[in-house]
């Protein structure tokens, strides 16, 4: 395939956004249109078949997961999740239980809970990862206490890829009667994952992560589970969640986790085999060229490198026709290096000399090839 | 609508999506893209999400930079209350329930100011409360009531709450799009907005407040909406949105044409059925809703023999319907508990037609005749 062929620019930031899946588009398309019901008008039939079709949805959600789906509450967003697991746990279990465990590389959105819990009084233990990036458990182990109420481990991490082990985790919190939560927005649908199998109370989970719409994203909650709203109203969603649902919103979070357990296999295929593809072509066209994080327990689709002595902010400007990025996209916006480097031991200079490369359902070899051209080119000329 | 299922007349619920908003909403999310990333591909999107912001700035006469978007009118009204940095709170007692439910969270003292029969609050008595504590109060009043319509005096209000030095907020979620709304002009603070009252899609909403205000989302993320709300924004929600509030002009002018098909429907049900009532009928409200009370017949058979006439209208607002219980907004501007189990609401929108109308009275009319002739 020629270059003039590829619809430029080339998409590879598949961890800061997923593109919409147009078999989500279909289906989303008639609560946009003729069903527009406010699924909690249950006095007439546009809110019936408005709230039927997010009931649908949420047993969408749950069968990926392995959970009920009454234990499945839907949110504006991973965020949101977060906020609502680490903050609703929290209070919940204020004052007796006021210590919660988490780790140095977790999202942003998560640190920003424990920091706010910290402040608000709260103990809060950041574990710290090793070189590749994974926890130690006997460290979680001798964290707990009885005043523990949550232990908050992400699943895959999102500048790395780095997939915790979460089952090993699960009975660790099981066996000390701790909630376990885990931020799942960058492994569900990707990796399997099953909320009894791995002892997981608590997960988030994200719509546009997932080739779903931006905007929503979902709570599982195991049901005997302390927590508090983080907000009021209407007492929507069993009252942990005020506020009107987006029906195709909700529909669509719905088709994207159905269309990510029925292709979970192909798509893993899919990924791994063009990361694989990539990561050879770099190998053999660079001296220099180092992949951080576990090179076993991750994701493919999520490859960090660093390029000793590039800096990448002028490798991401100098790859014009190919959005890649420096890490998380939300860091990227306030241009702070970053932490979960710095976190896995990288030098400085190292932290700056590295990008992230998303690799995802739609994208295709013709597509990496361009790329690791590209990248050795730039990479070569700046060098 | 391709189709018409049935006659919908419950646009206070959530009002069908103008087929202009839909049409970009699907270029948006072909598009895709994260605001926060850097490379092209985000940076269209943020020019996307900032052209929308001031659209939606210029047309409620606000300064960009005042919009914090939000899931929606619910995180919107439980932010502005709960970051005011104020210990005291006032609020009426026909709030919508995002606000009467933040009031028991609220961590500080809490007022409650009665209306009247007509569902107006006696500024006098507001005047009253702020004698004392104003420079810690924050003052929330619902604009235009989601069940009856009635309008409270903006204006008025923030004179006497400035006058103190609270704080106003005003839930401004049903007025926009029926009502004219200049946010600076209004004198207040901060006020709630909500897309899918407006003609736009589900699950945004904004908060619009002065930037010196110390408003914070209790979601914390990271750092989007200059820090003041976290999370990946909902980006073809918001297009959407701004889509939705850049046709105000012409929703306010299908406005008069609804309000006097309104005043039809209750003149002819008043003429059919004397005692039959139309609550905040005395109040300056909003021109597409009537909240009716029809002798003898309670809510619940009036919802359902609509149904059975295909049409749709509510007993009361969307998220407290189902639970079997008065509304709190007849109950607060009527002494009869009769006529609040009586009562039913029917809202117009940009989709109406006459026809719509001339089949509500018809069976408004079949069903009164059956209990009462």
């Amino acid at each position: 395939m020629t270059e003039k062929m590829l619809k430029l620019p080339i998409y590879l930031d598949y961890q800061a956004t997923t593109p919409l899946d147009p078999r989500v588009l279909v289906v989303m398309m008639p609560f946009l249109t003729e069903k527009f019901g406010n699924p909690h008008s249950v006095e007439h039939t546009y809110g019936w078949e408005a709230g039927a079709a997010v009931e649908v949805a949420r047993k969408q959600v749950a069968a990926l997961i392995g959970a009920n789906e009454e234990d499945i509450v839907f949110t504006s967003g991973a965020t949101e999740s977060n906020n609502l697991a680490i903050k609703g746990i929290a209070f919940a279990h204020h004052p007796a239980r006021n210590h919660i465990i988490t780790v140095n590389t977790e999202h942003e959105c998560v640190l920003a809970c424990a920091r706010s819990l910290e402040n608000m009084g709260f103990d809060v233990t950041y574990l710290s990862v090793n070189r590749d990036g994974m926890i130690d458990l006997d460290a979680l182990t001798a964290a707990i206490t009885e005043q523990t109420s949550i232990v908050s481990v992400m699943a895959v991490n999102n500048e790395i890829g780095v997939i915790q082990d979460l089952e090993a985790i699960g009975q660790i919190c099981k066996d000390r009667d701790v909630i376990f939560h885990t931020d799942a927005a960058q492994a569900v649908g990707k990796i399997p994952l099953d909320v009894e199998e791995m002892n997981i109370d608590v997960m988030s989970i994200s719509g546009h992560k997932i080739y779903g719409p931006k905007g929503i994203g979902a709570i599982y909650v195991r049901n005997d589970t302390h927590i508090i709203p983080l907000f009021d109203g209407g007492g929507q969603e069993q009252g942990l969640r005020s506020g009107t649902l987006s029906p195709a919103l909700c529909v669509g979070l719905g088709k994207a986790c159905n269309i990510a357990g029925t292709d979970m296999d192909k798509d893993y295929q899919h990924v791994g085999r063009l990361s694989q593809r990539l990561l050879g072509k770099l190998t053999v066209g660079l001296n220099s060229v180092k992949l951080n994080g576990s090179a076993v327990s991750r994701y493919p689709g999520n490859l960090n490198f660093t390029f000793s002595g590039v800096k990448s902010d002028l490798l991401v400007a100098g790859l014009r026709d190919i959005a890649i990025s420096t890490g998380s996209a939300c860091s990227s916006a306030k241009n702070q290096p970053s932490y979960v480097l710095d976190a896995i031991g990288l030098e400085k200079s190292d932290i700056e000399a590295s990008v992230r490369i998303g690799i995802g359902r739609m994208s295709t070899e013709a597509e990496i090839d361009y790329a690791a051209d590209h990248i050795i080119k730039c990479v070569s000329n700046l060098s | 609508m391709t189709e018409k299922q049935a006659i919908y007349l419950d646009y206070n619920a959530t009002v069908p999506i103008r087929p202009e908003v839909i049409k970009v909403m699907v270029e948006v999310m072909e598009e895709g893209g994260n605001p926060s990333s850097i490379h092209g591909i985000g940076r269209k999107a943020k020019s996307r999400m900032e052209d929308a912001r001031s659209t939606i700035a210029s047309i409620i006469n606000c300064r960009p930079q005042m919009i914090v978007f939000t899931s929606g009118g619910t995180e919107a009204n439980n932010m502005a209350i709960l970051s005011s940095g104020r210990s005291r709170m006032i609020t009426t007692n026909v709030e919508h329930d995002s606000i009467r439910s933040v009031s028991s969270r609220f961590d500080g003292t809490v007022d409650i100011l009665s209306v009247d029969q007509d569902g107006i609050i006696d500024l006098g008595e507001l005047r009253q409360l702020l004698k004392i504590d104003g420079e810690n109060t924050v003052v929330s009043i619902l604009y235009a009531n989601n069940e009856t319509g009635v309008l409270q005096d903006v204006k008025a209000i923030s004179e006497v709450v400035h006058a103190a030095g609270a704080l106003l907020h005003i839930d401004a979620i049903q007025a926009v799009s029926k009502v004219p709304i200049d946010f600076m002009a209004l004198g207040v603070d901060m006020m709630s907005i909500s897309s899918h009252k407006t003609g736009g899609p589900q699950g945004v909403g904004a908060l619009v407040a002065f930037e010196k205000l110390p408003v914070r989302s209790f979601i914390l993320g990271g750092g989007q909406e200059v820090g003041r709300r976290g999370g990946t924004e909902n980006i073809a929600g918001i297009v959407g949105f701004a889509t939705a509030i850049s046709l105000v002009p012409q929703s306010l002018k299908k406005m008069n044409e609804l309000e006097t098909w309104r005043d039809e429907i209750e003149e002819k049900l008043l003429e059919h059925a004397p005692q039959a009532c139309f609550f905040g009928k005395k109040a300056r409200r909003l021109p597409n809703v009537s909240t009716i009370y029809m002798p003898g017949v309670t809510s619940e058979t009036q919802v359902m023999n609509f149904d059975l006439d295909k049409i749709c209208i509510s007993s009361g607002s969307a998220c407290s319907s189902g639970k079997v219980k008065s509304s709190h907004v007849i109950d607060a501007m009527s002494s009869d508990e009769n006529i609040a189990t009586s009562t039913i609401r029917m809202s117009l929108g940009w989709g109406s037609e006459h026809s719509d109308v001339d089949a509500f009275i018809a069976s408004w009319k079949k069903q009164y005749d059956r209990k009462n002739a």
